[in-house]
């Protein structure tokens, strides 16, 4: 690991003006960071701790919710507020890693995982264009199960684009399918990044994972009015039981009007650099009756243009038969 | 060699003990192995000390951390993990390094009560906060009943992996009582306080891995403790 200089900040003034220095890092779990140091992979000159700066908090707020960027990944899943409202949420979180580091992770910290690409968290391979841009992809043609089916960019090994990387979380993708919002602040002020265009895909900059700025600290995520509390599932499916990432996982959440949906959101993780939320799926679940037809169909336009490797072909068909298995059990409101 | 090397105790509360004394005298010739590092090529510790010449060298800092309810003033390199403080300088071995990755549990202590993974946590970050290991929740003569259980249900075998799953049960039990959930809760529909079942166990213990496979018998401890039902 290298050294760092360590500040435990009191206030998100404190944190942004303490960020400034290039190659800072803000702490907040350290749960996949300090992880990421320990191998070479992450590099900070400064850690900047934002545990202590009174974002830890989750409220009603605007007919929503809003949630602290240090609230831990427990505490979040088991909120009243939370489990009542929004248990695609809870479910998703409750999903994730184990209870010691879900005690550890931060709802921001979640948001900012890296991916968990063996060749991208392993420096003894020399090709990754996520680690070092312009050195290959090493997955390409390598162990590709745990990668990418949409939304990779795939110009050969040897490119220096290339990257089928996927984000590793499961709150993340439930917060694709609630509509979530991102606040961050900096220096220049604060903004609000609608969830969809707060991660990125790969494109020609596969060593950015999202569309934060330099010195910009997320602050909250808001999550606007619960549509989905009755009827919602997540369903993650994986090489163990527990305590793994996902190869597929489905956030579904429907709005229903007795026997139809009146509208719904609809996400898939472990599928591509960001969880793959779909329009053309959710609009065409709205209107419809809630059965295997409707859902296959919503499942062939959410995996549309789908193109799978050596060892992940499998992802493109098991993400459709969850996306209807998750649909299936989210429409007979087992939350209810 | 690991940063905890570059570690040494200051103001030790009370060195009253042989024992003290001796973690002491160990610290102290610890610090000391880090300057000859540099140029003991070949030997373990180079890359560290290559690491920090090449950015400036390590940061050093005073913290003081409360460990099983008492304060223990250090000097630490900001590196540091929390558990490489526990066994390296404070002689508290009871917690495990088994995969320095938060993959395994065996480091896992309660920090203001809540299970983590020492192995993840710098040791500057536990400032403020309480810290529980093993060798705070019971003394031969006066186990815990989490500790008890253990022995009663004869709940592992060789024993490495056994402190943090302990300490992992001691605050699950924290945790049923408050009417934390658990994926498990969601796939049985028993999100309004869940019935500890032994699916329930084995989710809420997935975070501590036996590589002898006493799984049985911890499952066995656990449901003793929390009331559950098989």
């Amino acid at each position: 690991m290298n050294p760092f200089s360590y500040k435990r900040a009191s206030t998100p003034d404190a944190a942004i003006h303490a960020g400034m220095p290039h190659g800072a890092k803000f702490l907040g779990g350290g749960t996949n960071l300090v992880d990421l140091m320990k191998d070479g992979v992450e590099r900070p000159t400064a850690l900047v701790d934002v545990n202590h700066i009174g974002l830890d908090r989750v409220e009603a707020a605007d007919g929503g919710v809003r949630i602290g960027a240090s609230v831990k990944n427990s505490d979040l899943a088991n909120h009243p507020l939370i489990v009542r409202d929004y248990p695609l949420l809870s479910q998703a979180l409750l999903n994730g890693a184990s209870a010691q580091l879900r005690n550890m992770a931060t709802t921001a910290g979640n948001l900012l995982q890296r991916t968990r690409c063996y060749y991208f968290m392993d420096t003894a391979f020399p090709a990754c264009n996520k680690r070092e841009p312009g050195s290959g992809c090493a997955a390409i043609k390598g162990f590709n199960r745990i990668h990418a089916v949409l939304g990779q960019t795939d110009e050969g090994a040897a490119s220096g684009l290339t990257c089928i990387a996927t984000n590793p979380s499961d709150m993340n993708v439930a917060l694709y399918a609630l509509g979530a919002t991102v606040e961050v602040q900096s220096a220049k002020g604060k903004r609000s990044i609608p969830i969809g265009e707060f991660h990125r895909l790969p494109g020609t900059t596969p060593e950015m994972d999202t569309n934060l700025r330099p010195g910009e600290l997320i602050t909250a995520v808001t999550l606007p009015a619960a549509r989905f509390a009755k009827n919602s599932w997540y369903l993650k499916v994986r090489d163990r039981q527990s305590y793994a990432f996902a190869l597929v996982s489905v956030a579904a959440g429907l709005e229903m009007d007795g026997d139809t949906i009146k509208s719904a959101g609809l996400a898939i993780g472990g599928v591509a650099h960001k969880p793959w939320h779909s329009a053309d799926a959710e609009h065409a679940l709205a209107g419809r009756p809630a059965n295997a037809e409707t859902f296959r169909k919503a499942a062939e336009l959410a995996m549309a243009g789908a193109k799978g490797y050596e060892h992940n072909n499998f992802k493109i068909e098991l993400a459709k038969q969850n996306i209807v298995r998750a649909l299936t059990v989210a429409a007979k409101g087992v939350q209810a | 060699m690991s940063p905890c090397t570059e570690i040494e105790e200051i103001e030790p509360e009370e060195i009253s003990s042989p024992l003290e004394k001796e973690i002491s005298r160990r610290s102290f010739l610890a610090a000391s192995s880090v300057i000859s590092a540099g140029i003991a090529v070949g030997l373990p510790g180079t890359l560290i000390a290559e690491d920090a010449h090449v950015a400036g060298g390590p940061h050093m800092m005073d913290v003081t951390l409360s460990i099983n309810n008492q304060a223990r003033h250090v000097s630490i390199d900001t590196r540091t993990t929390l558990l490489d403080l526990l066994r390296e300088n404070l002689d508290l071995t009871g917690s495990k390094k088994g995969c320095d990755h938060g993959q395994c549990g065996a480091c896992t202590v309660l920090v203001d009560g809540r299970r983590v993974n020492s192995c993840l946590t710098l040791a500057v970050t536990a400032q403020g906060a309480e810290i529980t290991t093993i060798e705070g929740l019971g003394a031969p003569g006066s186990l815990s009943a989490v500790q008890a259980a253990f022995l009663e249900h004869d709940g592992f075998q060789c024993g490495y992996c056994t402190p943090g799953q302990i300490c992992s049960t001691t605050a699950l039990i924290e945790e049923v009582k408050r009417g934390e959930l658990s994926a498990v809760s969601f796939e049985t529909g028993s999100t309004a306080g869940p019935a500890i079942t032994d699916h329930e166990i084995k989710e809420r213990m997935s975070g501590n891995v036996c590589r002898c496979g006493a799984y049985p018998n911890i499952v066995a401890a656990v449901r003793m403790l929390t009331g559950g039902v098989a």
